[in-house]
């Protein structure tokens, strides 16, 4: 019998105690874990954002009220539509400082087949666009065609199937990466797509307040980048300074900047929460250790006496640490992952933060730190333990009770 | 193998009291034979544990050298010196000794799965049958009552197979016909191994067994008359 088959032994032969030690092992490598999915995923949701949005400045009519309900859009997925006057993207492109303009139009459509809720669709101008293209061509090498859609990552239907709008089939062609917002539950299509599709809606006497009539003539907005050299706020300015347009002008720096204070002040209190329980499961371990150990005083004196040297007898206290610490670590990931993942959904309208899971790799790699490092503590609360007993006096501790 | 105290003795710090200091074992001097049995009496307190926790390689002396041969046991380094324990000198200590979450027979063959290979499973066995703790065999520690716990001891000390065997009050926890039974046993091995053996016991049964008999008073060992 080796040292971990002697710690083996002594671990599986005193299950209340070995399951007690697990679980509060499990509960550090929990809150590690879980906790550092979420700072990460609310990073990579603002990073995320932050290249989607891909304009400086997006002008919208002043109905879309506030930067806030604007924003809901593409926090939150919430399907809405407002309109303006189609007229006003050449007079904004036109605006000194002003590199490209390009129009969006929105559609909050009735449930579709393939979705439970209703849909964001989002028309847009094929030659003009400098935002929605780039993501399109990560998925397709080409344009979209008539009726061709592409999606965002969390619409159900995939590539090469079709969805369903106002009786008309629509062939997916693109899907786009995930950016933890409510950008990924959009459906892109090109202007005359979407035409096609107000008129299918109005042939199906769903009404909106565009038509395919009137369509040429509203957009919902323009998103403006800023010539190389120009002062973001300065054209910014020039472009809210038309009260006869009706529009408001949001910043998208400020609208990440907002994102990001948010996810600041969530991310602060998470580290504070995991620092907390850390520090207070290191005493915990550290007690729990010591009180164990004491109580297995004779034992190890046992162990002593019949050969075993200070750094063995350290070795059997610090793998048994390590087993527990070990199994209680991947129990904490384990149960982590299920409170997290599912939920993602759940957390990003709760927190109104972009989330974006980050990759199975850096799952992976946050799994691997988190066992580490409840390994590692483990290891250390009871370390001490371990010196301090490999180091009393045998002798004193046989005679002890006699 | 001859076991040799030469002046030792111990001191333990004492912070209350007449003196800064008590002193266990006073300074002396003892040789132990192979193919005998020593029995060490004498009253509680007297320094007999001290002593034995000394000569076994457990307690340092705080003067003087205990020598196994020609190694002084208290030159080694604590690597060496455990290994020496385990493969030299078995020891039975007072009370309780057995690992609680292991069987009587995993307790017994311990000291050779510690440190050793090819544990002795059927001399084990024997050395049970011998002690009339076989039944026991497969039976966790923490279930066995105190005469049952100190014959797994005597039995794992034998089991060991060390040229010295060293044993601290190993009857008392025992009936009479155990303790008769387990100084036999101890006798015979010292005859038939050539062990040195050392008793250490208030058990005035053990004089019959003893080749040599010391008595310890207050620190000081005498050869009993």
């Amino acid at each position: 019998m080796k040292t971990a088959s002697l710690s083996l032994r002594n671990l599986t032969r005193r299950p209340g105690r070995t399951w007690a030690l697990v679980l509060l092992t499990g509960f550090l490598s929990l809150s590690l874990f879980a906790g550092s999915v979420v700072v990460m995923s609310l990073q990579s949701g603002l990073n995320s954002l932050e290249a989607r949005l891909g304009a400086d400045l997006i002008v919208v009519p002043k109905a879309a009220q506030s930067k806030a309900s604007f924003q809901n859009i593409f926090l939150q997925g919430t399907v809405g539509a407002f309109y303006m006057d189609a007229e006003l993207l050449d007079e904004i492109a036109a605006t000194e400082g002003v590199a490209k303009a390009a129009p969006q139009t929105f559609l909050a459509t009735l449930k579709a087949d393939c979705c439970s809720s209703r849909l964001q669709v989002i028309g847009f101008d094929q030659q003009a666009d400098f935002t929605v293209q780039p993501w399109i061509v990560q998925s397709s090498s080409r344009e979209l065609g008539p009726m061709e859609v592409a999606v965002g990552s969390s619409i159900s239907a995939g590539v090469g199937e079709s969805i369903r709008i106002y009786q008309k089939s629509c062939p997916v062609v693109a899907r786009l990466s995930a950016t933890g917002t409510g950008l990924d539950t959009a459906v892109y299509c090109s202007m005359e797509t979407m035409k096609t599709l107000l008129a299918a809606a109005e042939e199906m006497g769903v009404s909106h307040k565009v038509t395919a009539d009137n369509s040429d003539g509203v957009i919902s907005a323009v998103y403006v980048k800023v010539a190389e050299g120009a002062d973001i706020d300065q054209v910014a300015s020039s472009l809210a300074s038309h009260p006869s347009w009706k529009t408001a002008v949001v910043q998208t720096r400020s609208m990440i900047t907002g994102v990001s204070d948010g996810l600041a002040g969530v991310s602060s209190a998470v580290k504070v929460l995991i620092g907390a329980v850390w520090a207070l499961a290191f005493v915990i371990l550290l007690v729990v250790f010591a009180l164990l150990m004491n109580e297995r005083r004779r034992e190890f004196a046992v162990l002593r006496l019949i050969g075993a040297s200070r750094r063995k007898l350290a070795r059997v206290i610090l793998t048994e640490t390590g087993l527990v610490c070990l199994l209680g670590g991947c129990l904490g990931v384990a149960v982590g992952a299920a409170l997290v993942f599912p939920f993602t959904a759940l957390i990003e309208s709760t927190l109104n933060l972009p989330f974006l899971t980050p990759s199975w790799g850096r799952i992976l790699l946050i799994a691997a730190l988190s066992l580490a490092g409840t390994v590692l503590m483990g290891m250390l609360s009871s370390a001490r333990t371990a010196w301090k007993l490999s180091r009393v006096d045998t002798g004193s501790i046989l005679r002890e009770g006699n | 193998m001859i076991l040799k105290a030469d002046s030792i003795s111990k001191r333990y710090f004492r912070p209350t009291g007449q003196a800064n200091y008590f002193e266990a074992v006073k300074p002396l001097s003892l040789t132990l034979a192979s193919g005998a049995v020593t029995v060490l009496m004498g009253r509680s307190g007297s320094g007999k544990t001290t002593l034995l926790h000394m000569l076994s390689g457990l307690l340092t002396p705080t003067s003087g050298k205990v020598l196994l041969d020609e190694t002084d046991l208290y030159s080694l380094k604590d690597g060496a010196l455990s290994c020496l324990r385990n493969e030299k000198i078995a020891v039975v200590p007072q009370g309780r000794s057995a690992v609680d979450t292991l069987t009587a027979l995993e307790n017994i063959l311990l000291p050779w799965q510690l440190c050793r290979k090819n544990a002795p499973v059927e001399r084990a066995e024997h050395w049970m049958e011998a002690l009339g703790i076989a039944a026991l065999r497969d039976v966790p520690a923490k279930e066995l009552s105190g005469g049952e716990l100190r014959r797994a001891a005597i039995a794992r000390a034998l089991c060991q197979e060390t040229p010295v065997l060293m044993a601290d009050e190993p009857t008392g926890d025992l009936d009479d016909e155990n303790t008769r039974l387990a100084l036999s046993i101890l006798k015979d091995a010292a005859k038939r191994e050539n062990k040195t053996v050392l008793i250490v016991t208030h058990e005035s049964e053990a004089r019959a067994f003893a080749d040599e008999i010391w008595k310890m008073d207050g620190g000081t060992l005498h050869p009993e008359q």
